[in-house]
């Protein structure tokens, strides 16, 4: 084993156990369903919360578009799980299988011939990856229906449980991978935009999801989906664990990246991008990167989101609903792992657990009055956020230690007072 | 001399493919042409139907309109996206709502003076109506710029919008408590008659109750006029404020450079202060407007046209006031063409995919000032 | 003076090896021609001045050898190879560094950060590296970092390290806004007025740190200043631009003596007094 430092000990032990508590409570009925929801969901917003602060609070890079490809992860993801338990059929499976993977091969070969081009204009740019895009997931379509067949075979043969498992991390992972996809498709020609602009840009792909959902039966042919109805009969798969192991996972991956000097190269983009370019960082491909990463987060949680309750509404991908993220992390501080991930459980167990158990009955409609006067009230007094940039020692950045140097030749300036 | 030469080789066809901008507008270009081409079709099949269409998009585009200029004008002025915009409109139409239907407002004159003409009393009393609801939305909106924004001027700019989305939510949820306005769908009584005309191949007429409308007209109604009038009155009126006052002078002033302006005597809060009632008092008329063309009310009415006015002043090149109206237009055109002739439930979907366009060609919108890098 | 002349006298100072020539360059924005039709040449460790009263097109100057605009024609060439349009960041790759005129430092960042960010390009371990947080990434972090310590003991900056880049005093975040754009070891540095704002005694001592870091790191220097003490102090070479054309070149002798300069801009003699009240520009 190698070398496991002290802090990150600590913080795995601490969050393991916590699970770990949490996972006993429940199986012992002290915490009933309805709270078990919304520690799901809590989580669930952690994780978008984690890929907005990528986004916006490091790289800054004003999205509002998070609620949109958490919505891509959810349908996709929903609709793997949905055909293998209802119909027992992988097609969802293996077509989305193989149009990430098509896709994703052609993003970033593409991206690698584009690399070596000065000048790329990102706009037909955006025109060849879309071709490549469109031509490549008819192909996926017609290998996926080729190949589920003897998928379904061999998921067949294994355990109900085990497969159906399977099935459902499978397809919480390609949907997020193709949430990222599609957010590199969008976010080529859009990151180029001012920040403002970028914002109301996202927000746009957010609507037009919502109304591309709200048809998804009629004019784009997912019987199962149900449209503006509601999709139904998706298995309740999160289990507190796994959605747990998920945000864990997320946790780490986003603290290991900000930790290293790629993290340092986002964040620069976001302090002043005329001197992170004149300092040899290319923005463009770090505000891509952060972008697919953080909507990657989106998409994940969605599949993770879609298993919750079984059942999902374009309702509940409402562009107000996208604001939703933005609140979280601007509550636990911009920039703040820690504050992203306290302020994700907190404003869902306030807004959907205490609100909804304090208020008296007959005044549940209180709720949506008193949740923005308690926002108010948080920006006037906190306007940095609960935690502004405070991370526990795991998530803090090690500062290397103050070293004297060897007696170099030190600038003659530095003995005057420059 | 004897010097390297300069490395700087032909490009071949892909790279000068990626490196112009004609694949991208390329890809444009055909999704404009097929759009063209639906309409063209359209308007050959059918002109009168069309012109109809046309005409209610002039419809819509106005009161859009005067909610994207409250937009804008915040916008320009503190830099702040003020969600709670949409609902300062909704509450402008339900202030009408109240004047009419409890203390009967536009009634008045009638009341006062027997004798009067009825059509004069009709036009007095709507505008009796139609500034009651501006001067609430005035004060409400100064109220809260005074409560919420105000505070956070020097905060970082998230958390005004933050607090605007707050704004937001309480405005509707509060509304909709039951002592409020409730959660329903209410009625709303127009302050005068629907007068509906019909423009056909027997020149103008009356449409009478019950009447068919003859094939090939088109239906003009007085809501239609009013609403236009009304808002070219208001945008007359704004253009004539901002650019001869005084006050209007300062919230250009205060636009451009807020430091320098306070230094040059300029009254920055009451000024701010001004703009947002001014945006307001014009988001109020836009709500009574709104009523009287779409008659009825519900706390949550203000969301949807507050979204598509913020995306029209956006589209017209956010802070810059002709670009909200010219946004507004060519956004009640998009939504009621592509509602008639390319499909219906992607309304939405359709009026936000020519907006993201629009910034792909023109990043800062159609009026908008080119943001440029300086090092 | 001609160009010819001028082109002679450098050559007799110079070693023959150019580093930098810049030849036709124009800049229009609209209808206004920033920049027009302007050469340099630069030779290998030369320390040479760009002075021109304001707005005369010095800074699109430095913007177009640093990519941050395109020019609208002519070239530039670096070590032999066009840069004119390439990305600044791939500029800045090739050896070539920049200060600004308003110091752009990352004001949130440490002190360390800000100079740990300039040796990104050459970081030594991959995204894959980084996620794991593998040997590879900690043996390549920990190179990385005694690289940047070193580095801002060099310029006596050690002792702040973990402070906020932006609490740091004027004098102290100029000097690491050149110590940030040296990390990545550049052929060429360009510093845009980098006594701006400092006062006499200062600029006495950032004059020494200039040649300091010019013998120091075998560096060609190119720099806009409007402090003359400056200029004349320490340029070898000089280049004045009024309008966004060229009206002189030559050493600082050779410029104060020039008349057009001084109708230009020296004036009688006032110049740089007038200067020293300029209004700052802030973004």
């Amino acid at each position: 084993m190698k070398h496991i430092s002290r802090t990150t000990l600590i913080f795995l032990g601490s969050i393991v156990t916590f699970t770990l508590v949490v996972q006993v409570l429940i199986s012992l009925g002290v915490l009933s369903p309805f709270w078990n929801t919304i520690l799901r969901q809590g989580a669930v917003m952690a994780i978008v919360g984690l890929g907005l602060n990528l986004i916006y609070g490091f790289n800054g890079q004003f999205s509002l578009g998070q609620w949109g490809f958490y919505a891509i992860g959810a349908y996709s993801a929903a609709d793997i799980t949905y055909r293998w338990t209802n119909d027992a059929n992988s097609n969802g499976l293996t077509v989305l299988f193989f149009t990430i993977l098509l896709v994703g091969a052609s993003i970033l070969i593409l991206y690698r011939v584009f690399g070596k081009i000065r000048g790329v204009d990102p706009l037909s740019a955006f025109a060849i990856y879309l071709i490549a895009a469109v031509g490549l997931t008819a192909l996926a379509v017609s290998i996926g229906n080729l190949t589920a067949p003897a998928v379904n075979a061999i998921l067949k043969a294994l355990p109900t449980n085990i497969a159906n498992t399977l099935v459902y991390l499978l397809a919480v992972i390609i949907g997020g991978i193709l949430a990222a996809e599609v957010s590199f498709l969008f976010g080529l020609p859009v990151l180029t935009l001012g920040s403002d602009y970028f914002g109301i840009a996202t927000l746009g792909f957010t609507i037009i999801v919502k109304v591309l959902l709200d048809n998804s039966d009629v004019m784009f042919g997912f019987v199962e989906m149900k449209g503006a109805r509601g999709m139904i009969g998706i298995p309740k798969l999160t289990s507190w664990i796994w959605v747990m192991l998920f945000l864990i996972l997320v946790i780490v991956i986003t603290r290991n990246l900000l930790h290293s000097s790629y993290g340092r190269a986002i964040i620069s983009v976001r302090e002043d991008e005329i001197a992170a370019k004149a300092m040899g960082i290319d923005i463009g491909h770090y505000k891509t990167l952060t972008f697919v990463l953080g909507c990657l987060f989106a998409g994940l949680a969605g599949g993770l989101y879609a298993h919750i309750n079984g059942f999902l509404h374009p309702d509940s991908f409402n562009f107000i609903k996208s604001f939703d993220p933005m609140i979280i992390v601007v509550f636990g501080g911009l920039g703040s792992v820690t504050g992203t991930v306290f302020a994700a459980f907190a404003w869902q167990l306030v807004l959907e657990g205490i609100l909804r158990s304090i208020l008296p009955p007959g005044f549940e409609t209180w709720r949506y009055v008193v949740y923005p006067l308690l926002l108010l009230v948080m920006m006037l007094l906190k306007p940095n956020g609960l935690f502004g940039n405070y991370e526990i020692p795991y998530l803090r950045q090690v500062l290397p230690p103050l070293k004297k140097p060897a007696t170099e030749t030190q600038t003659p300036a530095a003995k005057e007072s420059l | 001399m004897n010097r390297s030469e300069p490395i700087r080789k032909a490009p071949s066809f892909l790279e000068s493919l990626v490196q112009r901008r004609t694949l991208g507008y390329l890809l444009l270009g055909l999704v404009l042409l097929v759009a063209i081409w639906r309409l063209g079709n359209a308007l050959l099949e059918n002109p009168s139907l069309f012109l109809q269409q046309v005409t209610n998009g002039l419809q819509i585009g106005f009161v859009y309109a005067l909610i994207a200029l409250g937009y804008t004008m915040v916008y320009g002025i503190v830099r702040l996206i003020n969600f709670a915009h949409g609902d300062v409109f909704m509450v402008g139409a339900f202030t009408s709502f109240y004047a009419i239907s409890r203390i009967q407002l536009h009634l008045w004159t009638r009341a006062l003076f027997p004798d009067l003409n009825p059509f004069i009393a009709d036009v007095i009393g709507t505008i009796s109506v139609v500034l009651l609801s501006m001067a609430v939305c005035a004060l409400l909106a100064v109220t809260i710029e005074r409560v919420a924004y105000k505070p956070l001027r020097n905060a970082p700019r998230i958390s005004a919008l933050i607090t605007a989305i707050g704004v937001s939510f309480f405005l509707e949820y509060f509304g909709a408590l039951n002592f409020v306005y409730t959660a329903n769908y209410i009625t709303y009584r127009r302050p005068f008659d629907v007068i509906t005309w019909v423009i056909g191949d027997q020149g103008v007429q009356v449409l009478q109750k019950g009447q068919e409308v003859p094939a090939g007209a088109i239906i003009f109604s007085n809501i239609s006029f009013i609403i236009i009038v009304v808002s070219i009155i208001l945008l007359v009126l704004l253009q004539y404020f901002v650019k001869n006052t005084r006050t209007g002078k300062a919230m250009r002033a205060t636009a451009y450079d807020r430091q320098t302006a306070r230094l040059m005597g300029v009254d920055v809060d009451a000024t701010i202060s001004t703009t947002f009632a001014i945006g307001a008092a014009l988001a109020g008329a836009a709500g009574v407007l709104y009523a009287i063309a779409y008659p009825q009310v519900v706390f949550w009415m203000g969301i949807i046209p507050g979204l598509k006015a913020f995306v029209a002043a956006v589209l017209g090149g956010i802070g810059s006031i002709p670009g909200a109206v010219v946004g507004a237009l060519i956004l009640g055109q998009a939504e009621t063409l592509s509602a008639a002739y390319i499909s219906t439930p992607m309304r939405d979907a359709i009026a936000f995919s020519i907006l993201i366009i629009v910034l792909l060609v023109r990043p800062t919108g159609i009026f908008g000032e080119a943001q440029r890098e300086k090092a | 003076m001609s160009e010819q002349t001028s082109t002679q006298t450098r050559q007799s100072r110079s070693n023959g090896q150019e580093i930098l020539r810049i030849e036709g360059l124009t800049k229009l924005f609209g209808g206004l021609k920033a920049v027009n039709n302007f050469s340099l040449s630069l030779n290998k460790g030369d320390l040479n001045g760009l002075i021109g009263p304001n707005g005369a097109g010095k800074t699109t100057v430095f913007n177009m050898i640093t990519g941050v605009y395109v020019p609208t024609s002519g070239s530039i060439r670096f070590n032999g190879q066009e840069i004119a349009g390439l990305e600044p960041h791939k500029i800045n790759q090739m050896g070539i560094a920049r200060t600004f005129q308003n110091i752009r430092l990352f004001s949130n960042l440490t002190v360390l950060d800000n100079v740990r960010i300039a040796y990104h390009p050459h970081a030594g371990y991959s995204l894959t590296d980084a996620i794991f947080h593998n040997s590879r990434y900690k043996e390549n972090e920990r190179i990385l970092t005694e690289r940047a310590q070193e580095f801002l003991a060099v310029f006596n900056l050690q002792d702040r390290q973990h402070e906020i880049a932006k609490n740091l005093p004027y004098g102290e975040q100029r000097r690491l806004e050149i110590a940030r754009a040296l990390a990545a070891e550049p052929k060429l540095l360009l510093l845009d007025e980098p006594a701006a704002g400092m006062n006499p005694a200062e600029s006495v001592a950032l004059m020494d740190l200039i040649h300091f870091i010019r013998e120091r790191f075998d560096l060609t220097i190119l720099l806009i200043e409007h402090q003359m003490r400056v200029v004349m102090g320490i340029c070898e070479y000089i280049t004045v631009m009024d309008f966004g054309e060229v009206i002189a070149r030559g050493t600082p002798a050779e410029i104060q003596a020039n008349p057009r300069v001084v109708e230009a801009y020296l004036g009688p003699g006032s110049a740089a007094l007038s200067e020293k009240f300029r209004r700052k520009r802030t973004l």
